[in-house]
């Protein structure tokens, strides 16, 4: 019952976070509700059994990348002023595209059965670190790899001009 | 709730950041949809770990927003050059490489 409850009100969220993301004219505005939209997808991950998740989403997703791109928005656009508005353009090409794209999910998924939901599992953190240190051990340092690599080409490019 | 409930909202969040990259004039409105739809790939990373029981969606769960964030780090970096070049980051007004 709580999982039925929690799953609609994290849905209508998360949708209505999402389209004003897309819709509104305030670009300041759609970082906000994507920030909205972030804890609403932590808040699936929570429904999901998957505590870990929520708290990573919250410190790299909610924390980070907002952060990231209140500041570059503060770079590239005059605060206040109309230069922060933006439109759209083909919007009925878009909404046909994108509606043509759900349908055909959704082909797929209505084809699919029922699964059965299995019971939680005693100890997911610990699955996921071991996990984590044994089959996919390389596959994380590799992305320590890509994520320096990541960051110092970011540095480059955004550098002061001598 | 179902396994088909998660998957059709990850779906409906998916398209709309699709929406949001089809449509949007601004680079850093085109990064937010394209965050939308990395979202929704993670909604259903997630959905299908539970429901399968198996922790190896957790892992991608991880790598993708681990990715995620290196990808808007050098996504806004590359706008911020370009701001400073062009003075814009409309989408329209960049067609430096058209032929």
């Amino acid at each position: 019952m709580t999982e039925i409850l929690g799953f609609w009100v994290a849905a209508v969220v998360l949708v209505a976070a999402s389209l004003a993301v897309v819709l509104t004219p305030n670009l300041f505005h759609a970082v906000l509700w994507l920030a909205v939209a972030l804890v609403a997808t932590g808040g699936v991950f929570l429904l999901l059994d998957s505590p870990f998740l929520f708290a990573v989403q919250l410190l790299l997703y909610a924390g980070g990348v907002v952060t990231i791109v209140v500041f570059a928005i503060m770079l590239t656009e005059r605060l206040v002023g109309e230069s922060i508005r933006q439109t759209s353009r083909f919007v009925f090409n878009g909404a046909v595209l994108a509606a043509a794209v759900f349908v055909g999910i959704m082909g797929f998924l209505l084809q699919a059965g029922v699964v059965a939901r299995p019971a939680a599992s005693g100890d997911q953190l610990r699955d996921l670190g071991r996990a984590l240190v044994g089959p996919f051990g390389g596959p994380l340092q590799l992305l320590g790899v890509l994520l320096v690599i990541a960051l110092l080409g970011a540095l480059y490019f955004a550098r002061a001009e001598d | 709730m179902p396994l088909t409930a998660y998957l059709v909202l990850a779906a409906l969040v998916f398209v709309i950041g699709l929406f949001g990259v089809l449509t949007r004039r601004n680079a850093v409105g085109i990064l937010l949809g394209i965050e939308l739809m990395l979202n929704a790939v993670n909604i259903n990373l997630v959905a299908f770990s539970r429901f399968r029981a198996d922790v190896a969606g957790l892992i991608f769960t991880l790598f993708t927003i681990a990715i995620t964030v290196a990808e808007i780090a050098v996504g806004l970096a590359i706008v911020i050059v370009i701001f400073r070049v062009r003075r814009t980051i409309e989408a329209d007004h960049l067609d430096l490489l058209r032929g």
